[in-house]
């Protein structure tokens, strides 16, 4: 969209050391700097790319700040009402068996307004891949505690850091759908480190496997950050999710398949 | 080929009807009195016959949203509630709306307020009507007034949701859905293999990606589209207009009434003639787009109008809108799940309307 | 012609099958019908009704509040439903656990012992069978060949060795049925 002066000069074959996949939009992402978001959005895309899945996939995006994944994904998209994608997705898997679906939602989405389609979609081991974002905030709303923010973290609606007392518990979502017969692969991971991005589109590339095996419910927990509602840098960011979330959401699997 | 003649529950035709439609998914949750539509599909299979899907969803807000999913494929996709089921679908609705969705939503109506009664009432007219979501939208509202219709109308819902890309809402209620009559089945349809182009299918290379959304940031755009759906429900208006009448050549008094009351007021129209009383019935078919231009021209020929409806008296602005003055126009309508009867019309058009 | 029958009695005497029964066979013979149940927790135990409407014409409102013909089956239906019968009308009831006997003397009364009958034929799921019967010889608006031909079409055929056995109840009925008092 935005076009920088004398960017076609420097684009020419004999100086490409990076492409991005054309799964990509050209799109500028509303996303902060230093944001998990973009990194998960361009592996799924590489995925769908590399797998050439794009005639056969259906995203659902969520509300929350990745409600506008319709326009970076170059793939056909639901845009889903505040917590249901994984019911609208199981209506599109269930009428559409041979596409693969996915959905890609934040933790306020998942975990506490839609924590009723989520368990439900993994209970009935809905042939699904759902991707979960997690950053302990809502992120699009201004920075508000969400059912992940950790105890004593300071949120908009928690200045004074999440008493659990008074606001309960952070909810490991994830522990919980592990826990259900329906899920086959429930995992945890990151993309602050090329080491993480790796890892990460490792489990996704499992996840459409199994997916075209018809498995079950595949959910990938992406522990990320959120250097504004965080109120930090990203650098700072990412060294306080390091410390502060990943001893309390550890990164790992949680269920594999016996294989 | 010949339909087929059967005796049915109001709630069995429709579930019968949305498998001979060719529907592709149901999507529902229990709730009475109209919990024999899901009954009836899990027991009928159809995904081994026609490959349609049913599925028994964890809540109604999770069925509306499995619409929305559904039909954002192009798929012919239903669901079916009863007043508070319906209350918790309204979010869907409007989103469904918002996104150009096509599908079949039935609403059973019981007794309200709050958990109400499980017995039959009429008091969601303004809730289908008027918007219950929010934002600016409509839905497509038909009134069955027997089970023949209750199957009829769920094929004619399919064809009117994909014609104009909106939600259809069959508005019935507990005393049809649970009422047995004859009906006559129309046969088998093919479900339908050619999708919308507008539908998320998957992109191929042929053609742009396919997204569905109510959402656009854009303020400019957002009015924009507001005002294609408003243009799209003045198309709706013009053309989709459906009424029965009864006896309304010479009446000099009318009885405005749908579905259920509408039966009732057709056997006090039959009572008042008996009496020597010139009456008649129209009976509003759909409810959105409402019969406005022949509820004026009615106005101009009668004495007075009563609109019977079970509800302290939604319709009735919708009749005083339309009538604009020229004649007396009164409500009448037992409350909470209780079912008008014939004489009670009588007495009460006598009472408000001839002496009143 | 037009017939508006209410059936009422206990949840579990048939009372809602007797109803379907009755509108199935008045199918088989072309006539228009509406079976609108009483529904919900009523129908758990507590009291059930049944509005039948048989008629040669469409059938206006499903829902009337006065009948041709009252089917009673116990003693608070009795209570209930004995002043919606409408003058000269008929009133048929089953005389077992009624303590208070219908009194109107503007309608025709009859009493079917149908529970009894039920024992002594040593088949109590008949019940509703011999009542049906009894209601045929008072108004003849269905035949019992057609109700025969109605129970073939309605129930699975696992259950056709039961048609002979609901026959014999049905032609049961007919014979027990008693005028108590004939409307003026």
């Amino acid at each position: 969209m935005i076009e920088a002066t004398g960017i076609k000069e420097i684009i020419k074959p004999e100086n490409l050391v990076y492409r991005k996949t054309d799964i990509m939009t050209d799109n500028i992402l509303s996303y902060c700097p230093g944001c998990g978001h973009g990194t998960a959005h361009r592996i799924l895309a590489e995925i769908i790319d590399e797998l050439g899945l794009q005639s056969e996939t259906i995203g659902v995006s969520p509300v929350g700040c990745s409600v506008l994944l319709y326009n970076y994904l170059d793939v056909d998209i639901q845009e889903a009402a505040h917590g249901r994608a994984p019911a609208v997705a199981t209506a599109i898997k269930r009428l559409l068996p041979d596409k693969f679906v996915f959905t890609y939602q934040g933790d306020g989405d998942l975990a506490a307004i839609g924590t009723a389609e989520t368990i439900h979609a993994c209970n009935r081991g809905e042939n699904i891949l759902i991707i979960f974002i997690n950053n302990g905030i809502y992120g699009m709303t201004g920075g508000q505690m969400a059912p992940t923010t950790l105890e004593g973290m300071k949120s908009s609606t928690s200045p004074y850091g999440r008493d659990i007392k008074s606001m309960g518990n952070p909810l490991k979502m994830t522990d919980i759908v592990a826990t259900l017969a329906g899920t086959y692969y429930v995992t945890r991971q990151s993309v602050h480190t090329p080491a993480n991005v790796k890892k990460t589109k490792k489990a996704i590339r499992k996840a459409v496997q199994y997916q075209k095996l018809d498995k079950g419910t595949c959910f990938i927990e992406i522990v990320s950050n959120c250097p504004s509602g965080w109120k930090m840098t990203p650098t700072q960011s990412n060294k306080w999710m390091e410390e502060t979330m990943f001893p309390f959401y550890p990164l790992g699997d949680l269920k594999v398949p016996e294989e | 080929m010949e339909k087929e003649l059967r005796l049915m529950k109001g709630n069995e035709a429709v579930a019968e009807a949305a498998i001979r439609a060719g529907a592709d998914g149901y999507f529902g949750y229990p709730i009475t009195p109209q919990s024999e539509i899901l009954e009836y599909l899990m027991e009928a299979n159809p995904s081994q016959t026609t490959g349609m899907v049913v599925l028994q969803a964890e809540s109604e807000v999770a069925a509306i949203n499995m619409v929305y999913g559904g039909a954002a494929c192009g798929k012919k996709v239903m669901t079916s509630s009863s007043s508070p089921g319906i209350s918790l679908k309204q979010e869907g609705i409007s989103y469904i709306a918002g996104a150009e969705l096509p599908c079949l939503i039935v609403n059973v109506v019981r007794g309200g307020p709050g958990l109400g009664t499980i017995q039959p009432a009429q008091s969601d007219y303004f809730q289908s009507v008027k918007g219950g979501g929010h934002g600016d939208y409509h839905m497509i509202v038909l009134a069955p007034a027997s089970v023949q219709e209750m199957a009829d109308f769920v094929d004619l819902s399919f064809e009117l949701a994909f014609k104009y890309r909106n939600p259809v809402m069959m508005l019935s209620d507990g005393a049809i859905g649970q009422m047995m009559e004859k009906v006559y089945l129309s046969p088998q349809k093919e479900r339908v293999k050619v999708f919308p182009e507008w539908a998320t299918t998957g992109k191929p290379p042929t053609r742009a990606r396919n997204i569905i959304t109510s959402l656009d940031l854009d303020s400019d755009g957002m009015e924009q589209h507001n005002r294609d759906l408003q243009a799209k429900y003045q198309v709706i208006r013009e053309k989709e207009v459906r009424l029965e009448e009864f006896q309304t050549s010479d009446a000099e008094y009318l009885l405005v009434a749908y579905g259920t009351s509408a039966r009732v007021c057709q056997k006090a129209v039959q009572l008042l003639r008996a009496q020597g009383i010139k009456a008649g019935l129209l009976r509003p078919i759909t409810l959105f787009p409402f019969p406005t231009k022949r509820i004026s021209e009615l106005a101009s020929k009668v004495k007075g109008i009563l609109s019977v409806e079970m509800s302290a008296g939604q319709m009735v602005e919708d009749v005083l809108l339309a009538v604009n003055g020229k004649v007396p126009v009164k409500h009448f309508g037992r409350l909470g799940g209780i079912v008008t009867t014939p004489e009670e019309v009588v007495d009460n058009l006598k009472s408000e309307i001839i002496k009143g | 012609m037009t017939e508006e029958i209410i059936i009422a009695g206990f949840g579990g005497q048939g009372v809602l099958s007797m109803g379907k029964i009755m509108a199935y066979s008045a199918v088989m013979q072309d006539m228009e019908v509406s079976w609108m149940p009483s529904y919900g927790p009523e129908m758990r135990g507590g009291t059930a009704n049944v509005t039948v409407i048989l008629s040669t014409d469409r059938i206006s409102s499903p829902i009337v509040k006065h009948f041709d013909t009252a089917i009673i089956l116990n003693q608070q239906s009795l209570d209930k439903f004995e002043s919606s019968v409408k003058p000269g009308g008929v009133l048929i009831y089953d005389g077992n656990g009624i303590t208070r006997h219908p009194e109107r003397k503007d309608i025709s009364i009859y009493r079917v012992d149908a529970t009894e009958e039920a024992a002594r034929m040593n088949s109590p799921k008949t019940f509703n069978m011999i009542v049906l019967g009894g209601f045929i010889k008072v108004k003849p608006i269905i035949k019992i060949e057609n109700v025969l031909k109605g129970l073939k079409k309605s129930l699975p055929e696992r259950y056709h060795n039961l048609i002979p056995m609901n026959e014999k109840a049905l032609i049961r009925g007919e014979e027990i049925i008693k005028e108590v008092h004939k409307a003026k």
